[in-house]
């Protein structure tokens, strides 16, 4: 029997997100010990410098562009860094979002106005349709890009505007394009471990240690 | 009313003028399955027309169990009698749902089977009002697990045209005011993808909730008592279905505009919805899980078991190359 929108919203409100939360944590927990469990050879050189606090310097500073970075590569820069916050605000600050973390995990914080949320979606989905038009665009972005970073782009586009499709009733009736933006975002839940998405749980560990190597190495930050 | 130009007022206004004038008013005959009795006590409560009123000027209502004063043999003649005289005529009213299991037995009248019943009286149907969401939908006897197989009116009958009239029980007025456009203008208002009229299921109760703008602005009712109920804050928290669910309680109200679920406080139910039963719990908010996450815990222990054995695979193989003295190649670092 086909489902209805009822039935598919129910489905993935209850088992599909069972499905994939179980996926996620198995993946990442996998990921993370495999990883970090490679470990690094000893250095047995003596230090150049006291390594310090350079890891936690460089997790801030690479989250600045290079100095004449910004003039080389302004859509890279700007446009990558308004949608990984417009990610994060709209991710962790509307009010339904905030109600699913509080029932899962317990904690919770306040929200901002759905209107405002609004506006954020458009201009991260807007950067978003700019760094693929780059990525397009640029020749030597397109040399690099692997069907990974068309995958990803779209696993983490999709959500986003199924999301705001949905709260703004627009192509499909509202049940329908709810149903379909939880789905999009357990997609995204499923890949994340397994593919370049996983910098969301490396990506300061991994600061961390290039910038404490690199104090070691007598370039302390 | 039903989204209609002015001028529908006047003519709606003298066709049901005819209809009483009519020496036959238009015969309907209402057939109870798998019920509870609601549908019929929600459509007495109507205000503008009321039931009276239709009875007595607008429509001849052969057939009605509870309203009708014949019982037994006498409301089965009434029954037939009506089917033969109005054949390809009446409007037939279904409420309750349709037992399809050990062969319909599970609800029978005058020893026959719901099933039997709603296929006779379909025949000489001008149009099938499915009314309330068992009728319509299978509502509360199509929950899981469904014993007695349950199914809706559109499941059975494919050859009527059908109007499917959901709520548990529907709005009073909106009852009767599909009944009056039917009078009226002898067709069936314009549907949505479920059968429903668009004039009565084409928004949503959070877009025409008098509390959206508390949703908006994030402030919410926690528990029934909180300072965010006394305010007469959103209940989206509180496991509200107001987003999902297509019905016009926001606007019309029930028991002549008086009041409706959220205006005193309780969140919608989403019962003109299918499978609104068995849409993950009345008092879970929507944004939460519609069942138990089973899968964490045991997804926790395979992961961190699978990234410790593969961890153990790598320094094994680190270790191989190490005693091989194998070196670096280029190959190797595009891995």
């Amino acid at each position: 029997m086909i489902m209805n929108e009822m039935q598919l919203l129910t489905w993935v409100r209850g088992p599909g997100l069972n499905l994939a939360v179980g996926i996620f944590v198995l993946g990442v927990l996998w990921r993370l010990f495999e990883i970090y469990s490679l470990g690094r050879k000893k250095d047995l050189s003596a230090p150049r410098a006291a390594s310090g606090a350079s890891g936690w310097r460089t997790i801030f500073r690479r989250t600045l562009p290079a100095e004449g970075m910004l003039k080389k590569a302004p859509v890279t820069y700007i446009a990558g860094g308004v949608f990984h916050i417009g990610l994060a605000i709209v991710v962790l600050l509307f009010a339904p979002h905030i109600k699913l973390i509080q029932s899962l995990i317990g904690v919770s914080w306040p929200a901002l106005p759905s209107q405002f949320i609004d506006l954020i979606t458009i201009v991260t989905l807007v950067a978003m349709l700019v760094l693929l038009a780059d990525r397009i665009m640029n020749p030597v972005k397109r040399f690099l890009s692997t069907f990974e970073d068309w995958f990803t782009w779209t696993l983490t586009f999709l959500p986003l505007l199924t999301g705001w499709l949905a709260v703004r009733h627009l192509l499909l009736p509202y049940t329908t394009m709810l149903a379909l933006h939880i789905l999009c975002v357990e997609l995204l839940l499923i890949f994340l471990p397994f593919t370049k998405l996983f910098h969301a749980f490396t990506v300061f560990g991994s600061r961390w240690f290039n910038g404490t190597v690199n104090g070691h190495k007598g370039v302390a930050v | 009313m039903m989204a209609l130009p002015p001028v529908a007022g006047r003519a709606m206004a003298s066709a049901l003028a005819a209809a009483q004038a009519a020496t036959r008013r238009p015969s309907v005959i209402w057939l109870p399955f798998q019920e509870c009795t609601g549908c019929t006590e929600s459509i007495t409560r109507s205000h503008s027309p009321t039931i009276e009123g239709m009875i007595f000027d607008m429509v001849s209502l052969d057939y009605q169990e509870t309203l009708m004063a014949a019982a037994g043999f006498q409301a089965e003649e009434a029954l037939h009698a009506a089917m033969k005289e109005n054949h390809g005529k009446y409007l037939l009213i279904v409420d309750g749902s349709i037992p399809l299991g050990l062969d319909g037995a599970y609800s029978c009248i005058a020893g026959r089977t719901n099933l039997e019943l709603l296929k006779e009286a379909s025949r000489g149907a001008a149009a099938i009002v499915a009314m309330g969401s068992c009728a319509a939908f299978g509502g509360l006897p199509n929950a899981k697990p469904n014993p007695t197989g349950a199914v809706s009116v559109s499941d059975i009958i494919k050859d009527r045209p059908i109007v499917n009239v959901p709520g548990c029980p529907p709005i009073p007025v909106v009852m009767t005011a599909v009944l009056a456009h039917f009078i009226t203008f002898g067709s069936l208002p314009e549907l949505d993808a479920k059968g429903r009229p668009k004039a009565f299921y084409g928004e949503t109760i959070h877009d025409r909730c008098y509390r959206r703008p508390f949703y908006d602005q994030g402030k919410f009712a926690r528990t029934f008592d909180d300072e965010g109920a006394r305010n007469g804050w959103c209940l989206f928290e509180l496991g509200c279905k107001g987003p999902v669910t297509y019905n016009s309680c926001a606007t019309t109200k029930w028991n002549a505009g008086t009041s409706w679920p959220v205006e005193s406080g309780h969140g919608c139910l989403g019962c003109s919805e299918p499978d609104f039963w068995d849409a993950g719990g009345f008092y879970r908010a929507l944004s939460m899980p519609a069942g138990p996450l089973q899968m964490v815990g045991v997804a926790a222990a395979v992961g961190v078991a699978t990234g410790a054995a593969v961890g153990f695979l790598n320094r094994a193989k680190k270790n191989a190359a190490k005693a091989g003295h194998e070196t670096t190649t280029l190959a190797d670092l595009e891995k």
